[in-house]
C-alpha cells in the first residue's frame, strides 16, 4: 500500500465512523400462517441489559409478556436502565403474514431487542434478543425464532393471561379459530426460557386434549423476520 | 407431456453449457464472444430434508427490483403452478420478458432427499454488476410448499468467491394443507398438481408451518413422519467460477 492509498483508506475510514445515535427503521413480519403476535416491544438498550437469557428462568416482566402479552413491565425495565422503546407498532395484534414498522432512535444504546407473545400458546413468544446494532448504514435482515418462557404449563386450553393463571387468553379476532372443550395437555412449566418445542394441538374444535388446532396453529422456525434499516 | 418438456429443457441447457465452454477456451478474437462476455456461476442446491423430493429447480437472475413473491401478499399464478404441481416452466417463461430479469435456468429433474444438483448459470457481464439470484423449488409431498432463496447477491462475488445460505420452506397460500393423497402430487400422494382454486386459510404467502401427518393425528393425511421436515430445507451454494 503506497502512501496515497493509505491516506485514502484513512479518509474512508473516517467517513465510516458511525455517529453515536443509531437512527433505525424496524420492520417486523409475522411469517407464520396461523399465529398472532400480541403488541410488540421494540427496545434499544445497553449491553448490560437483557430481556431474557435462554436456559435461565424468566423475569416477572418477561412472564407477564409471554403469558398475557403485557409489555408494560419489560418496557419499564428497559427505560429504567437508560434504554428507549417503541411500543405496539402494529397497533394491536400482528396477524399471520402481516408486517408492522416503526422508527426508533436508540441513541447511545448498542443493542436491539424485540419481543411479543405468540397466540394461541401458553407462554410462547417471538424474540430478537440482544442484537448488536450494525454501525454501517444499510439494510439488514434477521430471522427470529419462537421461545417458551418456561413459566406456564403448556396445557393448550383457553384460560387467562395474567401471570400464573393457567391457559391462554383468546382475544376476539382469534376466537373463531381456537377450539373449546379441550381436556388439557398434561404438562408442567419447564422453569427456564428455551426454544419452543411447538404445540401438540388436535383436530377437534370442541373436544380432544387441546383447544389448539393442529392444522392451523402450527409453526416452524423462523416465525418472524426483521428488516433493519440503519440510517 | 410435462415430463417430456422438462427433459427437453434439460437437454437444451446441457447444450448451452457446452457452447459456453467452447467460448470460454476460445481466443479473444472469436466473434461470438466479443460482443457478450459472461460471468459464470455454479449453483449447488442440496436437499436437506428426509423425505421431500424437490421439483425441478427454477433459477432466476435479476436486479434488486424483482421479487418472486412477497410474504403477506398473494402468490402469482405462475408461482402457484410451481408450488402446487412442481412445474417451473410457467414462472421461468413468465419472467422472460421482465426487464428486471437477466436470465433464467431450469434444473434437470427432481432432486432427491439428501442429493444435490449443480447448475451452471451464465450472466452477461454488464448484468452481473446488478445481479441477484432467486432459487425456487417445490417440496413435492406437500400441498403448496415452496423452498426459496431470494436475492442472493451475485454482484459482490469475485472469481472463486461464493455465498452459502440456508433456505426455508414457504407456504404459497394457494391451496389448503389438507395433506390428502388426491392433493399431493409427489410420490406420497400421486394426486393433483395445479388447481386454479385458491382455498388456503388466507390467500397470501407465509412461512410454511410444516406438515401434521397421519402419524400425528391427522387421519386424512397421506403423509407420515417420513415427510416431516424442519428448516433449513435446502443449503444453497453459489460460486462464481469466471
Amino acid at each position: 500500500m503506497n502512501l496515497r492509498t493509505a491516506l485514502l483508506a484513512a479518509a474512508i475510514g473516517t467517513v465510516a465512523v458511525p455517529a453515536m445515535a443509531a437512527d433505525l427503521t424496524v420492520k417486523i413480519t409475522n411469517l407464520t400462517q396461523g399465529i398472532a403476535f400480541t403488541p410488540l416491544l421494540v427496545a434499544g438498550h445497553d449491553s448490560n441489559t437483557t430481556l431474557f437469557s435462554a436456559g435461565m428462568s424468566a423475569s416477572a416482566s418477561l412472564q407477564a409478556m409471554a403469558e398475557g402479552g403485557s409489555i408494560a413491565g419489560l418496557s419499564g425495565d428497559v427505560t429504567g436502565a437508560g434504554g428507549v422503546v417503541q411500543e405496539n407498532p402494529a397497533g394491536g395484534l400482528l396477524t399471520a403474514g402481516q408486517s408492522a414498522m416503526t422508527d426508533i432512535d436508540t441513541g447511545a444504546n448498542t443493542q436491539l431487542s424485540i419481543v411479543a407473545m405468540m397466540l394461541p400458546t401458553n407462554d410462547g413468544f417471538v424474540a430478537l434478543n440482544n442484537l448488536t446494532i450494525p454501525t454501517v448504514p444499510g439494510t439488514y435482515t434477521y430471522n427470529l425464532n419462537a421461545y417458551d418462557a418456561g413459566t406456564e404449563a403448556n396445557d393448550e386450553v383457553r384460560g387467562g393471561g395474567a401471570p400464573g393463571v393457567a391457559g391462554f387468553p383468546v382475544p376476539g379476532p382469534l376466537d373463531a379459530s381456537v377450539g373449546t372443550g379441550g381436556t388439557g395437555v398434561n404438562a408442567v412449566a419447564e422453569g427456564f426460557v428455551h426454544i419452543h418445542r411447538g404445540v401438540l394441538g388436535d383436530t377437534s374444535s370442541d373436544s380432544g386434549v387441546s383447544d389448539i388446532d393442529s392444522t392451523t396453529h402450527r409453526w416452524l422456525n423462523p416465525v418472524a423476520r426483521v428488516t433493519l434499516t440503519v440510517k | 407431456m410435462t415430463d417430456l418438456f422438462k427433459r427437453r429443457a434439460g437437454l437444451a441447457s446441457v447444450l448451452a453449457a457446452s457452447v459456453l465452454l467452447t467460448g470460454c477456451f476460445g481466443d479473444d478474437d472469436d466473434n461470438d464472444s466479443k460482443d457478450k462476455e459472461y460471468y459464470i456461476y455454479e449453483v449447488t442446491v442440496l436437499n436437506a430434508t428426509a423425505g421431500q423430493p424437490f421439483s425441478p429447480l427454477a433459477l432466476i437472475a435479476h436486479t434488486n427490483q424483482y421479487k418472486a413473491f412477497t410474504v403477506g401478499e398473494a402468490a402469482s399464478t405462475d408461482l402457484e403452478y410451481l408450488a402446487e404441481g412442481g412445474s417451473n416452466s410457467q414462472i421461468l417463461e413468465g419472467v422472460a420478458d421482465d426487464n428486471q430479469v437477466h436470465t433464467t435456468l431450469s434444473g434437470e429433474g427432481a432432486v432427491a432427499p439428501g442429493a444435490s444438483q449443480t447448475l451452471t448459470l451464465k450472466v452477461e457481464k454488464q448484468d452481473a454488476k446488478s445481479a441477484y439470484l432467486t432459487v425456487l423449488t417445490m417440496l413435492v409431498n406437500t400441498n403448496d410448499a415452496v423452498v426459496a432463496a431470494r436475492g442472493v447477491n451475485l454482484s459482490d462475488l469475485a472469481v472463486n468467491g461464493y455465498h452459502r445460505m440456508n433456505a426455508i420452506a414457504y407456504d404459497a397460500g394457494t391451496e389448503a394443507n389438507t395433506e390428502t393423497a388426491a392433493t399431493i402430487p409427489g410420490p406420497a400422494g400421486g394426486g393433483e398438481g395445479f388447481n386454479a382454486t385458491r382455498d388456503d386459510r388466507a390467500n397470501l404467502v407465509t412461512a410454511h408451518a410444516g406438515v401434521v401427518t397421519s402419524d400425528d393425528g391427522l387421519s386424512t393425511s397421506a403423509l407420515t413422519h417420513l415427510h416431516r421436515w424442519d428448516n433449513p430445507t435446502a443449503v444453497i451454494t453459489v460460486k462464481r467460477t469466471r
